[in-house]
């Protein structure tokens, strides 16, 4: 079944044309993979998909895009949607403040006011972020004092006290170690159980590794749009072969 | 860009091309040594297979360096991954080689046409060099060619077998060198199939395709 999908999405920055002609659907509890050089417009769609994009100045989006057949932009309350659709930031920004309100923010604010049902949320969104073993004994000390692997876990767990549908991580390991990149990456494919996952990511062998499926961008198109082992090992246009063999440019 | 990457890639089609003329070479020698009666030729053909062998750790550990440092994926992927699997089918090519050599220095062959025999060993050479050269220039209908071709040397081999079944028939000698030409026949029809199976790699590293699959 067809989580969100995208149609003829054209989206300006201004006179600027950012993305061109987008057509996307993605399938649920899959892992996405978006790859493609820096300024392709990966990023800009992953945040067209939770309405990030609303909040940037000069930003016009025509075309469709739907999540369980709604359109994001009519037919979903925009908190709604973000509650639905939750994102997750290639640098950690935990708020500074204790573990335990950094994971409860999202359900008080949400309404969730009482006491044992946040201590359940907050473990349960910790066990499933896989970091619950490491910080139960710390929970109201300052989330700031975590290691950045730490860090970026707790933010997916943050992400998870929601109950999202969709996790977007935009470059979610590219500041971590290979260690944290490896729990993450073990996170995501755990993860991919219950959720739909989109991922934009620099490391293509990660997205070889871990995503079902992957699109290829190049100046605000996607090129190629194939099963992750399909578009490493034959990619039919030649510059997504040129890009993932490192003989682009 | 990748320019370390890119002369690997060139060492690895030198590497390979060294290889193939090395195993052209053993059965070009061989067949000399059978039709010459050349004993010492034939002892020079065994010896020198250990060089084939040490090609193929050469070339081995240079994929699984290329491998480790470069994680290729599409096209290099398939380039370097049909080079280690063609490198084993042209170490059996070359152990074929030093099989009929032994043969020919042990054996007193004496019959005079030897033509089909000769004809036969010959196409095998062409199959060799041309199955590295589609490698190496990536070129498909040469490859394919290759696979196609298996079916010359097949025919050859019924020829000969059907030659040294009347030999033996009409003979009164006995028969046992007639056996070791069939052998060294059937050693011919292997690297014929040996060669097939590079082309069928070839054929893999340029469409992602590979026979049977």
């Amino acid at each position: 079944m067809n989580k969100i999908v995208i149609e003829n999405l054209d989206l300006y920055y201004k006179d600027f044309k950012a993305l061109k002609n987008v057509n996307l659907t993605i399938p649920e509890k899959e892992i996405i993979a978006f790859i493609g050089p820096s300024g392709c417009g990966k990023s800009t769609l992953l945040k067209s998909l939770n309405r990030m994009n609303d909040l940037v100045e000069g930003c016009r989006i025509t075309g469709l895009v739907t999540l369980d057949n709604k359109n994001i932009y009519t037919d979903i309350e925009i908190n709604m949607l973000r509650k639905r659709v939750g994102m997750v930031f290639q640098k950690p920004n935990p708020f500074p403040m204790s573990i335990y309100d950094n994971i409860a923010y999202g359900p008080r604010t949400h309404g969730v006011k009482s006491k044992a049902k946040l201590d359940d949320i907050i473990e349960k969104s910790l066990r499933d972020a896989a970091i619950w073993e490491e910080v139960k004994d710390r929970l109201k000390k300052s989330a700031l004092g975590l290691s950045g692997g730490q860090q970026q876990r707790l933010c997916i767990a943050r992400a998870l006290a929601v109950q999202p549908e969709v996790l977007l991580m935009d470059e979610p390991t590219s500041a971590l170690d290979p260690i944290s990149t490896s729990k993450i990456e073990d996170l995501a494919v755990e993860l991919k159980k219950d959720y739909t996952i989109v991922m934009v990511t620099h490391n293509m062998q990660q997205a070889a590794r871990i995503s079902d499926k992957t699109a290829f961008f190049l100046l605000g198109e996607v090129i190629e749009y194939n099963e992750t082992e399909k578009l490493f090992s034959m990619p039919k246009d030649k510059r997504t072969e040129d890009y993932i063999t490192g003989r682009f440019g | 860009m990748r320019n370390k990457f890119e002369e690997q890639l060139e060492q690895l089609n030198i590497e390979l091309i060294e290889m193939g003329s090395m195993c052209e070479q053993r059965i070009s020698d061989a067949i000399k040594a059978l039709t010459s009666h050349n004993m010492e030729l034939a002892k020079m053909v065994m010896e020198k297979d250990s060089e084939i062998d040490q090609k193929e750790r050469e070339i081995e550990s240079l994929c699984l360096k290329m491998l480790l440092q470069q994680q290729p994926v599409a096209r290099d992927l398939r380039l370097i991954s049909s080079a280690l699997k063609m490198i084993t089918d042209m170490e059996r090519i070359g152990d074929q080689a030093a099989d009929i050599a032994e043969i020919v220095s042990m054996a007193n062959i004496s019959v005079e046409d030897l033509s089909n025999i000769v004809g036969m060993g010959e196409a095998t050479m062409k199959m060799v060099t041309d199955s590295i050269d589609a490698y190496v220039r990536k070129d498909l209908e040469l490859a394919k060619h290759v696979i196609d071709y298996d079916d010359v040397v097949d025919e050859y081999f019924i020829k000969v077998k059907k030659e040294l079944i009347s030999f033996i028939s009409n003979s009164e000698s006995d028969g046992e060198f007639a056996v070791d030409l069939l052998m060294i026949a059937k050693y011919f029809e292997r690297i014929g199939d040996h060669a097939t199976n590079i082309a069928e790699w070839v054929e893999f590293s340029i469409t992602g395709k590979h026979k049977g699959s």
